[in-house]
């Protein structure tokens, strides 16, 4: 079945837009915003509000109708394949299928300095009222936190004998993670070490597929918590360590 | 004075907080960093770089690294230099640059009876902080005093002449202190690049050149618009001292300035970045430069509801630092943050306690209010609606550096249109709410006043708990913000020095004295 947007009624392709354009607010930067929306396929088009940010930009707010129409089965997304697991099923988990503590490090790496995702996966307190790994029995969690370099990263994980590593970039621009992500895996390849550890990143701007082209085990974008993490890390350490599938 | 507090118990904590400070303290007076010594070189007005883009003030401490004895200072080599070369001390850079000069002969000299060559230079760039100063101060005794808190963005393009674009635009919608945020890593560089820049991730390089394009960029909107726009940077990482230098020389208003910042989530080395900050509040002080402490990020790690109180303790801390830098209260933009989960039942009124009880213990500090990060999730409409209440609380306890919150926060780095709704947001509520604090108190067994009380008790403990164990030792526990750091680890370690006897900072010493002679006068 073909959907549309919905404002209020079914199949009316309802959209709202907000943007910024480089010329003075007035009725020909209107008509010049309006001009621009129809070219996206959306039509009846109105501005709700029109505002000068300053004497040369003008913000707008749009509403309109699309005509477009898509069909959601024809969709497929790439997700993590692997049972989600609650943190005392992780916890059995890891007792049944392994004689030792996993050991879990991670960091944000490159010149990004936000500790935020790295800390709400990993440090005791979690987030949204999930725990983060340090709770976990069975995982030993080490937080290296931000701005670690690829390298540094690297040695650590060697000195502990990690069996996962977790890359998390959070807020990037002109898509340095993008970099910064694959040099991981190069240096990770250069020193024949890639098959040494599940490597798993995880960020707002991080998705599962972009995880698995750059050559990494997994990815985690928003909404995704410890547990999310460590059920694909367990599972998928189970079947690298111990073959099961 | 909404919250009845114990005025004995806030001596207490200060006392504490004093002889925390004063430890360290002692360990400063005995040390000089390489970052240090370069911004006495700027102030002496050694500018550039060498063929390779290395500051020349990096290539003179490099020179006496290697060949001589920096625990010496550079003072003691550059007097030498001057009386026997006569030349000036940026020719003198030039010559140690292309070698043609080497102050290797210096390090066996004695102390050197030369230091007064020194002062006509020293002069030089006191003169220029000082007309900077009453440039500042004409400025803003001429135009009307705002009641509400100042609204201040922060420009990323990582481009100097495109943050100058949204800077102007931020301060035509009403903004009035504008920060360039650094580009992020530049905090570990020990050196400071030189010229206007035009490529930087998730900001703009701090440089001289920068600081100069800007301030001349929002002077001249302000003369036209008769207003003061206010400048920010950051005197923080490992060249603290020097780009509080630059900044004074080039009338910046606010300058970002933590230790603890820097020792905690940038991984500097304590020492080094104690020693740093010392001179670099030395040198805010003289040039009214206002410094912004760094506690509201303790609470982007650690849960703001639980945690608290480390936010205060810390505040009486850096007031301690600062006063021993002497700041006059008027500098010190302590800060914290609203970072209270939303899920929490009365969040508003536990952040409403607490941020009440920071004006109230600082009531002259002109305090630096952080808005919401941690939990702003992408749902844009819903950080529109916390950084409402953000803003409410920030005028309602009459803060005085009020950082707006980004509705896109944690999306990407602000659109101009993310930062002129922010400031759309704030103008309204301060407009709505202008008086609103005049006319409600706190009940006296109610949330606020018992969460204040309780916020104060436990920073009381901790600051306790800090003194006896020492700051070093606290550090290493990781009691701020759950992250554990010691006196031998971390960055630019190596560029600690013990004072060599015959060691003068004559420039920290021009300024002290004029500090003290003014201390003196407001006494």
């Amino acid at each position: 079945m073909k959907i549309r947007p919905y404002g209020d009624t079914l199949h009316d392709g309802k959209i709202q837009l907000s943007f910024t354009l480089p010329i003075p607010c007035s009725l020909h930067g209107e008509e010049t915003a309006k001009a621009l929306v129809k070219k996206m396929g959306i039509h009846d088009v109105h501005v709700v509000h029109a505002t000068p940010l300053n004497d040369n930009y003008s913000f707008y707010i749009l509403y309109g109708t699309t005509h477009h129409e898509i069909d959601p089965s024809t969709v497929s997304v790439t997700d993590v394949d692997t049972d989600t697991l609650t943190k005392s099923d992780i916890e059995d988990y890891i007792e049944q299928h392994f004689n030792r503590p996993l050991i879990f490090i991670g960091a944000s790496t490159g010149t990004d300095a936000h500790t935020v995702g790295i800390d709400a996966i990993m440090n005791m307190k979690g987030y949204a009222g999930h725990y983060g790994l340090e709770r976990y029995k069975g995982i030993k969690a080490i937080n290296l936190g931000s701005q670690i370099d690829n390298e540094t990263l690297l040695e650590e994980a060697v000195k502990h004998q990690a069996d996962v590593i977790l890359i998390s970039q959070t807020v990037t621009q002109k898509d340095v993670h993008i970099q910064n992500l694959t040099a991981f895996i190069e240096l990770l390849e250069a020193e024949n070490k890639r098959d040494d550890f599940i490597v798993i990143i995880g960020g707002p701007r991080i998705t599962h597929s972009l995880a698995k082209e750059l050559g990494y085990d997994a990815g985690f974008g928003p909404k995704k918590y410890a547990f999310d993490v460590a059920s694909f890390a367990v599972q998928a350490l189970n079947i690298k360590l111990n073959k099961e599938v | 004075m909404k919250l009845n507090l114990n005025p004995s118990q806030i001596k207490q904590c200060r006392n504490h907080a004093e002889k925390i400070a004063s430890n360290i303290q002692t360990m400063i007076d005995q040390h000089t960093t390489v970052s240090v010594e370069r911004a006495i070189l700027r102030l002496l007005g050694i500018d550039g770089v060498n063929s390779l883009d290395v500051p020349l003030v990096n290539v003179i401490t490099d020179h006496i690294l290697e060949e001589a004895e920096l625990s010496l200072g550079v003072a003691h080599y550059i007097s030498y230099a001057i009386h026997e070369t006569k030349l000036t001390p940026q020719k003198i850079a030039e010559r140690i640059a292309n070698n043609t000069l080497s102050l290797k002969p210096y390090k066996e000299n004695p102390k050197s009876p030369y230091i007064e060559n020194l002062n006509p230079y020293i002069d030089t760039a006191l003169k220029q902080i000082n007309t900077q100063k009453q440039h500042r101060q004409d400025a803003l005794t001429s135009m009307p005093k705002k009641t509400t808190p100042d609204l201040y963005v922060i420009v990323a393009t990582g481009n100097i002449y495109e943050d100058i674009e949204q800077a102007i635009s931020a301060a035509h919608k009403g903004a009035d202190i504008i920060a360039v945020i650094r580009t992020t890593g530049q905090s570990l560089l020990d050196f400071v690049p030189y010229g206007a820049t035009t490529e930087g991730f998730g900001g703009t390089m701090a440089t001289q050149e920068n600081f100069k394009l800007m301030r001349k960029a929002l002077d001249e909107f302000g003369k036209k618009h008769h207003r003061y726009i206010k400048l920010v940077n950051y005197a923080s990482g490992l060249c603290m001292p020097e780009i509080a230098a630059i900044g004074a020389l080039e009338r910046l208003d606010m300058m970002l300035n933590d230790s603890l910042y820097g020792i905690i989530f940038r991984d500097i080395n304590m020492k080094r970045t104690f020693i740093d900050q010392y001179f670099s509040r030395v040198i805010s002080a003289y040039a009214d430069i206002i410094i912004n402490t760094g506690e509201d990020n303790y609470l982007t790690t650690s849960d703001a509801f639980e945690h608290a109180h480390t936010v205060l303790a810390s505040q009486f801390i850096n007031e301690q630092f600062a006063l021993k830098a002497k700041m006059k209260p008027s500098l010190m933009g302590l800060g914290h943050a609203f970072e209270i989960d939303p899920e929490l039942e009365n969040s508003f009124l536990y952040e409403l306690a607490q941020a009440e009880l920071s004006r109230e213990i600082f009531p002259e500090a002109p305090l630096k209010y952080m808005p919401p990060t941690k939990h702003l999730s992408g749902d844009i409409f819903k950080g529109f609606i916390q950084n409402a209440l953000f803003n409410i609380v920030a005028v309602t306890s009459h803060q005085s550096i009020h950082l707006l919150g980004m509705l896109t926060e944690a999306i990407h780095t602000p659109f101009m249109s993310d930062r002129a709704l922010a400031i759309d947001n704030a103008t309204y509520i301060a407009k709505a709410f202008k008086d609103f604090s005049n006319e409600i108190t706190y009940n006296d067994n109610g949330i606020i006043k018992t969460r204040a009380h309780q916020v104060l008790n436990e920073a009381e403990n901790l600051l306790v708990t800090i003194n006896e164990e020492g700051l070093f030792k606290t550090l290493e526990k990781g009691r701020f913000a759950g992250i554990s750091r010691t006196p031998i680890q971390g960055k630019g370690l190596k560029g600690v020095f013990t004072k060599h006897p015959n060691y003068t900072n004559p420039v920290l010493n021009q300024m002290l004295k004029a500090l003290k002679k003014e201390e003196n006068h407001e006494n």
